[in-house]
């Protein structure tokens, strides 16, 4: 056992470092979002692309490096060193231009996949519906066939990024007479055009990250199709399996800020919270040790096992647990989230109010727990009453 | 990034297992649960004394196999998931590990080779009454090479044929080497809530005792670095027991129907098992941890032993009970095995310093860390 690179790992990520440090500055706290974010974005999107860095594990001739998996994880180490602006291609990136590489025919891979790669488009996916999000392949926003057209009617939720997309990948149903997942197809869209609706949802926590899209008479050309008509939930199989490793570092506060923050506030001494914070800092390395087994499978050139199921079960917890301990820790005073008066600038109030919508987003805690239910112990699936049945029926 | 064990240890963790699965069985270990005479099973003891296990962290100028450490997490995380009824932690994770780590050359000479090949059975004797173990609660005393006082409970106390024994010694305290055959020793088994383990109470009346290494007074950090040792190898025996609880109780939620259908269906028992599986498996990545800080002698190694510990004290607790409870009625019988894994999973969690012991020695380890 050993922490330490192969050579040739080694080399990479000597290279990667060298390269960002010529390029970025070194993160302190949090990466920033000041300045023209997007067009930072954008800007480093094209030069990560012009040197081969942008997606590492693609093949050569569509502008990746025709890297190893571990290749891009340590591309992700490094990178998230320094302060770079990344959000708004994660998921355009990570997984919709896959599935237009997947599923597209020539012309789209022609047309999109460069300008995706050089940050000059960006990609969004609207699949959640707001009647259905677990249940994602219940979702009612259809497309009738309209000549070598199909215009499409309905609503999306929790849209990232929908605002300043150019365009998306859409699941819609194009067939309510069918069982629900098989009366899906996959398009692509142009999100610019008329009839596209983009809203900010205004979100518990103040913020607004996320939208709703409404389409009204949308029309797609059949040719922007991705797979056959009604084969539209394998197509989006494919764009959740293309969701890139998580290797992120935590989504907030952990053991050790709020350690400092109790040393700071002397109340180290305090019998119960030393407790918790064992249980914290096992659970933190629990997750973090765990990523580097996955990460030995990769180095090996081997399918990682499904250990890494684990993650956000344990982080969206554990962040709102050590929020909701920080707030109380500061008693009454814990409710000011005014960063001239709160401790830790205001970390664990803020963390504290993003934590519900952690543990919702990518696959509420529920659901992660019955897929490792399912899929890794192999207990049987929930009842689906509506399985074999028409959507209509419903 | 290598954090996985070689093809060689796994190699060794498979014969284990096969070996394991067919020498020590259910049946194995209920011969000694329902026979309060059986200390241990002697029939498995001895065929895993032929194995050489006891000596695979043993340096072979010692006797040992000479494989090291990780070698050794591997066949304790394999006894984990068949409880098997010996006395193999206390002679090899303690015993040994306390004379490789604090013994003379003499003492590694005379008493190593002889746990390696199983002609004695060590075990640590260190607990005197309730609560945590501290230099003020130790009675027992060492004085001019004989020890007096009573140890209770001793785990594998009335198998083992010798004793590591934490004594008052001038102003501080020391670890004693005591042979459980001699006239100063009087002992009698105790009746505990893990019957598959044997436990004594000990007195010392006066018998003969060496002192481990030549060091006075600091049995207590010696203690504390035997147990860190320790506290690795046991949560890897932990951790194949915890295993194992996910495992029955996957099997019996695929079988058992209730409504017209298994009650592995309902997500009452789905999230269960999920909830296992994630500790399980924050118990292995630390676990493995402590593991590469046992073998490398690493600076980390309080912290990564002391998280080992706690996290699968946590797991196997945790599976252990709620194997039970997946298994409904029949997981409260005699006959079904779940209350054995339940058992072993509070003596594991107990031995060698409660959770609440190595959540304490964990935060003092970072505090540690930190100011430095």
């Amino acid at each position: 056992m050993d922490f330490t690179d192969s050579t040739e790992e080694a080399a990479f990520r000597a290279e990667a470092s060298a390269f960002l440090s010529q390029h970025l500055q070194p993160k302190k706290g949090a990466a920033s979002r000041s300045g023209n974010y997007l067009q930072r974005a954008k800007d480093w999107q094209k030069v990560k692309a012009e040197n081969q860095f942008a997606q590492i594990t693609w093949p050569k001739e569509i502008g990746g490096r025709g890297g190893s998996p571990m290749q891009q994880v340590i591309w992700n180490q490094e990178e998230s060193k320094f302060d770079a602006p990344t959000g708004p291609f994660a998921i355009g990136l990570g997984m919709c231009v896959p599935t237009v590489i997947a599923f597209g025919s020539d012309e789209h891979k022609k047309r999109y996949v460069q300008k995706a790669l050089f940050g000059e488009e960006i990609w969004c996916q609207l699949f959640s519906e707001p009647a259905a999000g677990s249940d994602v392949a219940g979702l009612k926003t259809k497309a009738v066939k309209d000549g070598d057209d199909w215009v499409i009617n309905g609503q999306k939720v929790w849209t990232s990024g929908a605002h300043y997309s150019d365009y998306g990948i859409v699941l819609v149903r194009t067939d309510p007479d069918v069982p629900k997942h098989k009366g899906l197809t996959m398009f692509i869209i142009d999100m610019k055009q008329e009839g596209v609706d983009v809203r900010p949802i205004h979100q518990a926590s103040g913020g607004s990250e996320f939208n709703e899209v409404y389409f009204t008479d949308v029309r797609i050309p059949d040719s922007d199709r991705l797979g056959e008509p009604g084969m539209g939930w394998k197509v989006a199989l494919v764009t959740l399996m293309n969701e890139r490793l998580a290797v992120g570092g935590s989504p907030g506060p952990d053991w050790a800020e709020i350690m400092d923050y109790a040393r700071s506030s002397g109340s180290m001494s305090d019998q119960a919270f030393r407790a918790k914070l064992a249980d914290w800092y096992v659970a933190a390395q629990g997750y973090k040790l765990t990523k580097f087994r996955t990460q030995t499978a990769l180095s090996k050139g081997e399918t990682p096992g499904p250990e890494n199921s684990i993650g956000k079960v344990i982080t969206a917890n554990h962040l709102q647990d050590i929020c909701n301990s920080a707030i109380e820790m500061q008693d009454h005073y814990g409710i000011i989230s005014d960063k001239d008066h709160a401790p830790a600038d205001a970390i664990f109030q803020e963390s504290f109010m993003w934590a519900p919508g952690l543990r919702i987003a990518g696959g509420t805690d529920e659901i992660l727990k019955n897929i490792i239910a399912e899929r890794v112990l192999g207990l049987p699936q929930d009842v689906r009453v509506d399985k074999d049945k028409p959507f209509s029926a419903f | 990034m290598n954090f996985d064990f070689s093809d060689d240890q796994k190699f060794l963790r498979d014969e284990a297992r096969k070996f394991l699965e067919a020498q020590c069985t259910s049946a194995h270990v209920r011969a000694v649960l329902d026979d309060d005479a059986m200390s241990h099973n002697d029939e498995v003891w001895q065929k895993i004394v032929e194995m050489g296990w006891l000596g695979a962290a043993i340096p072979e100028e010692f006797g040992g196999l000479g494989l090291g450490m990780l070698e050794l997490c591997v066949i304790a995380e394999e006894l984990g998931r068949v409880l098997a009824p010996v006395p193999f932690g206390s002679s090899a994770f303690f015993f040994a590990e306390a004379i490789k780590l604090a013994g003379t050359e003499e003492q590694k000479a005379e008493w190593l080779p002889k746990v390696a090949d199983g002609s004695i059975v060590g075990c640590l004797a260190t607990t005197e009454g309730p609560g945590a173990l501290s230099a003020s609660s130790v009675q027992t005393t060492a004085k001019d090479g004989t020890l007096s006082g009573t140890k209770v409970p001793v785990t594998d106390g009335d198998v083992a044929t010798h004793a590591a024994v934490l004594a008052k010694e001038g102003s501080g305290t020391g670890l004693y080497i005591v042979a459980l055959d001699q006239d100063g020793v009087s002992r009698k088994s105790l009746k505990t809530i893990e019957p598959t383990r044997s436990h004594a109470e000990i007195k010392f009346n006066g018998a003969s005792a060496a002192r481990l290494g030549q060091e006075t007074g600091n049995g207590m950090s010696v203690l504390d670095q035997i147990m860190n040792r320790g506290a690795v190898l046991l949560a890897f025996e932990q951790l194949g027991g915890a295993s194992r609880c996910l495992e029955m109780a996957t099997e019996y939620a695929k079988e058992r129907h209730a409504f017209g259908r298994p009650i592995g269906g309902n997500q009452a028992i789905k999230h269960k098992l999920a909830d296992i599986y994630v500790k399980n498996e924050v118990a292995r990545s630390n676990a493995y941890y402590g593991a590469w800080a046992l073998s490398t002698d690493a600076a980390e190694l309080p912290e990564a032993a002391a998280a080992a510990r706690v996290a699968a004290s946590e797991a196997f607790w945790f599976a252990s009970k709620e194997n039970i409870q997946t298994h409904g009625g029949m997981g409260f019988t005699w006959e079904v095995d779940c209350h054995l894994y339940y058992r072993r999973a509070k003596l594991l969690a107990v031995q060698a310093g409660s959770p609440a012991v190595w959540k304490e020695k964990l935060v003092s380890a970072l505090e540690a860390k930190n100011a430095a």
